[in-house]
């Protein structure tokens, strides 16, 4: 039998060894190459660009909902041009208003910042980094983009409906998600968008088994775990939280969908709606909530996680300097995974949960402070007398680090269940949680395509467009987010339409209009990386060396255009971990690449 | 470099089995997920009991036969009897079959007594989770139906070992899903 195995695994082996020989001569048709692609390479592309195409649509979205926000008595007559009936009189009716926040916080907190940074930098980085060819089963890869993509069409498509697209928050939380007569946006926008996130859960468990499995089976010789980037580490454990947490979403979705459609009374019980008495009984609202959550703050550090990863490795090649305490950013990123578990209920403090049980989801979540804080403390310690080199990615990474730290703090408000009475739905946690999960991810989103562009396409992009949509955004984000703080704290709720109603709130008036404006600023300096990142893949300055970075990591020891199978010949082994910065190599450089052997006068590691 | 895979791959589990592992791993979360809701609604007010159908539980005894067989059926093709593999898998495949449609007579059974997927939510819960089991299920058999095609074509054949085991690790998982299901319907109710 083992016999059997062996022979079977040598095939396969030779099969993949004989292609990239062959690549030259290989003929691949345009559906292959570009479309039902199985590089790994090609798939990380394609979740790039989807993403960046939602990121400009669910940004659009709060450009038009900060209009609103900062003009409540202004009409603009193109919005009625543009949007229809949804515009009427060139106001944003208050049901769109609603499903436009819903869409922004869908949209980007799922398709963009779980897709499109774990579907990129996992799908991109683990078989570079690790020296595979390719991912365990690149066929579950290609269908995870796919599905991903159907997830989208229909997500897309929910914008159309003349009922609208689902509005109810991003946390669809029932009774006002499970039933139609409610609110136009619990029509048939709420089913496609049950629909799409179903598709898409599919889409990031085929993802995460994938990038679980590559990364624990598929490492190259000498690629010990510990010897791994610690971009790796990071993509590990957010597929490991993908993987157990949002099976549970789904059930939760399943329920619902059976909720509105099937007559079951999961979450609904005593409900009037028009006058009507609904017939369901015995069901409990907050039990969906429990479900949404358990996903839900998971999810959080699913976001999080691959941008620590990144920003960790890219403070570390232009700091010149080790990382800090390796084994305690691998420990602390271990440490969020565990606790992202136990933590679910403190967004729920506020749904008469039981105080004494309460404490305790105080205590666990004030815990997930200090693994965040080893990790600042060694990113802060990396950067300490570095020789840093202040390149676009680096400039990302650091404002990665600023921001975590800003958002961060808020979070030990927010994590006290008797402070949180006050601060619950209030702007403060808009603040909050745009700064440390929506903008801090960003950044590692932006850092890592910095920094990789030019092994993704084999140029660079441009350096002055780069640090001039730095600035504009880590700027705009703190003027648009710290004075939200302010709001929250003086009671100002979140999703409410107008605020120029409410005599407790009309001081913030000016407040709002300055945030609005700063926002459409930002939104207009994301415009520019797009326009850079499109220029740059067709006319960007060419990369002339295969490791432009100075970089250790194995993804540097490939062709400066990888083809499918990434290293020709033989894939390099590995002898050294990927932090050897600062330490002198051959020919006076400062850094030792991982696939170079030990010498004799050096100790292993 | 197939020297070193070779090497590596003895002392490994290979990777669509280990895919498998972590995807059994994540269809169980989501069958935590609805066990503690379950849970959770129960010590809630208006819980009503009721007994499990007849049915459930001659399709317990016959998808446990079916994982017999399919071992059996696996230990054949190890040995090469290609014949009696064969007839294995076609017998699993129809106890798969009667599996399911045993499920489905048994919704009809408490249908008729009144227990409606739109009744309490206990019977709610009851459907949605059988339910969900027995797709996976007919998950599994769409496999098994795929895998008997194969092994009746002539035209090529196939000897690779990695089909057969992976679908007698999700089978026996499907399996033991069921039997954990069924205890635990019984012992909460």
């Amino acid at each position: 039998m083992s016999n059997v195995i062996s022979l079977n695994e040598a095939e396969v082996q030779q099969d993949t060894h004989h292609d990239s020989h062959l690549e030259h001569h290989h003929k691949e048709t345009f559906i292959s190459k570009y479309v039902f692609s199985l590089d790994h390479k090609t798939i990380s592309k394609q979740f790039l660009v989807t993403g960046i195409i939602w990121a400009i649509i669910g940004g659009l979205f709060s450009v038009i909902f900060r209009l609103q926000l900062g003009y409540p008595n202004s009409t603009f007559p193109w919005l009625e041009d543009l949007l229809g009936h949804w515009a009427k009189g060139g106001k944003i009716q208050p049901e769109f208003y609603y499903a436009l926040v819903t869409m922004h916080g869908t949209i980007l907190v799922f398709f963009v910042l779980t897709a499109g940074l774990s579907g990129t930098f996992s799908n991109f980085l683990i078989p570079l980094q690790i020296g595979a060819r390719d991912m365990a089963s690149p066929l579950l890869n290609c269908m995870s983009y796919w599905f991903f993509f159907g997830a989208s069409v229909v997500m897309m498509s929910s914008l159309f409906v003349q009922t609208g697209p689902a509005s109810g928050g991003w946390t669809i939380y029932p009774p006002l998600s499970a039933l139609g007569d409610a609110s136009s946006g619990s029509k048939i926008g709420m089913d496609l968008w049950l629909v799409s996130m179903a598709l898409f859960i599919v889409s990031s468990l085929l993802g995460g088994l994938n990038y679980i499995t590559t990364v624990l089976n598929m490492r190259t010789k000498g690629m010990s775990m510990t010897r791994m980037p610690l971009t790796i580490w990071a993509f590990f454990f957010t597929a490991v939280l993908g993987v157990l947490s949002f099976p549970v979403l789904l059930s939760g979705a399943i329920l619902l969908l059976f909720d509105r459609n099937l007559g079951t009374s999961f979450f609904l019980s005593d409900i009037v709606v028009a006058g009507k008495v609904l017939p369901n009984e015995g069901g409990s609202a907050i039990l969906f909530q429990h479900l949404f959550w358990f996903l839900g703050h998971p999810e959080v550090y699913i976001i999080l996680l691959p941008a620590m990863g990144m920003a960790s490795e890219i403070l570390s090649i232009n700091s010149r300097k080790p990382i800090f305490g390796y084994m305690a950013m691998v420990g602390s990123l271990f440490a969020i995974t565990i606790l992202a578990f136990l933590v679910w209920a403190h967004h729920m403090f506020v749904t008469g949960l039981n105080p004494f049980l309460g404490a305790f989801f105080v205590l666990l979540t004030l815990l997930i402070a200090v693994p965040s804080a080893i990790k600042v403390f060694n990113w802060l310690t990396t950067l300490w007398r570095g020789n840093i080199r202040f390149t676009p990615a680096m400039m990302f990474a650091i404002g990665f680090v600023s921001l975590f730290i800003s958002g961060g703090l808020t979070g030990i408000f927010l994590g006290n269940s008797a402070l949180d009475i006050h601060l619950h739905d209030t702007y403060f946690v808009i603040a909050h949680f745009h700064i440390v999960m929506g903008v801090a991810s960003f950044f590692g989103l932006f850092a890592g395509v910095y920094h990789w562009f030019p092994k993704m396409f084999g140029r660079f992009l441009n350096n002055t467009l780069s640090y001039i949509h730095f600035w504009i955004t880590i700027v705009g984000a703190y003027l648009i987010f710290w004075p939200m703080h302010y709001e929250g704290l003086a009671g100002m709720p979140r999703r409410y339409y107008d605020f120029s109603n409410w005599e407790s709130f009309k001081m913030f008036g000016g407040l709002n209009e300055f945030i609005s404006i700063v926002s459409m600023v930002v939104f207009a300096a994301q415009l520019l990386f797009v326009i850079n990142f499109f220029y740059s893949i067709w006319k960007g300055r060419k990369v002339t060396t295969m490791n432009p970075w100075n970089a250790n990591t194995l993804e540097w020891t490939t062709p400066i255009r990888p083809g499918h199978g990434n290293w020709v010949g033989e894939i390099p082994e590995v002898h050294r971990w990927p932090y050897d910065y600062a330490k002198e190599g051959k020919n006076g450089k400062d850094f030792i690449m991982q696939n170079v052997p030990v010498g004799a006068d050096e100790e292993s590691h | 470099m197939n020297a070193v895979a070779l090497e590596k791959k003895s002392t490994k589990i290979h990777p669509h089995k280990f895919t498998l592992w972590v995807g059994i791993g994540s269809i169980l979360m989501m069958f935590a997920g609805l066990t503690s809701a379950y849970i959770v609604k129960r010590n809630q007010a208006n819980w009503q009991t009721f007994d499990l159908p007849v049915a459930f539980w001659y399709s317990t005894a016959v998808i446990i036969l079916s994982s017999f067989t399919l071992m059996l059926a696996v230990s054949s093709f190890k040995k090469r009897m290609m014949g009696r593999y064969r007839l294995l898998m076609l017998v699993t495949l129809l106890l798969g079959s009667v599996f399911i449609t045993l499920q489905i007579v048994g919704f009809q059974q408490l249908w008729v007594l009144g227990i409606t997927l739109q009744g309490n939510v206990s019977y709610s819960f009851l459907y949605v989770i059988v339910g969900l089991h027995a797709v996976h299920v007919v998950g599994g058999v769409i496999a098994l139906i795929v895998m008997c095609l194969q092994a009746f074509r002539t035209r090529v054949r196939n000897y690779s070992i990695m089909p057969v085991e992976l679908m007698n690790t999700y089978w026996h998982f499907v399996d033991i899903l069921w039997i954990y299901l069924l205890v635990f319907l019984l012992m909460i109710k």
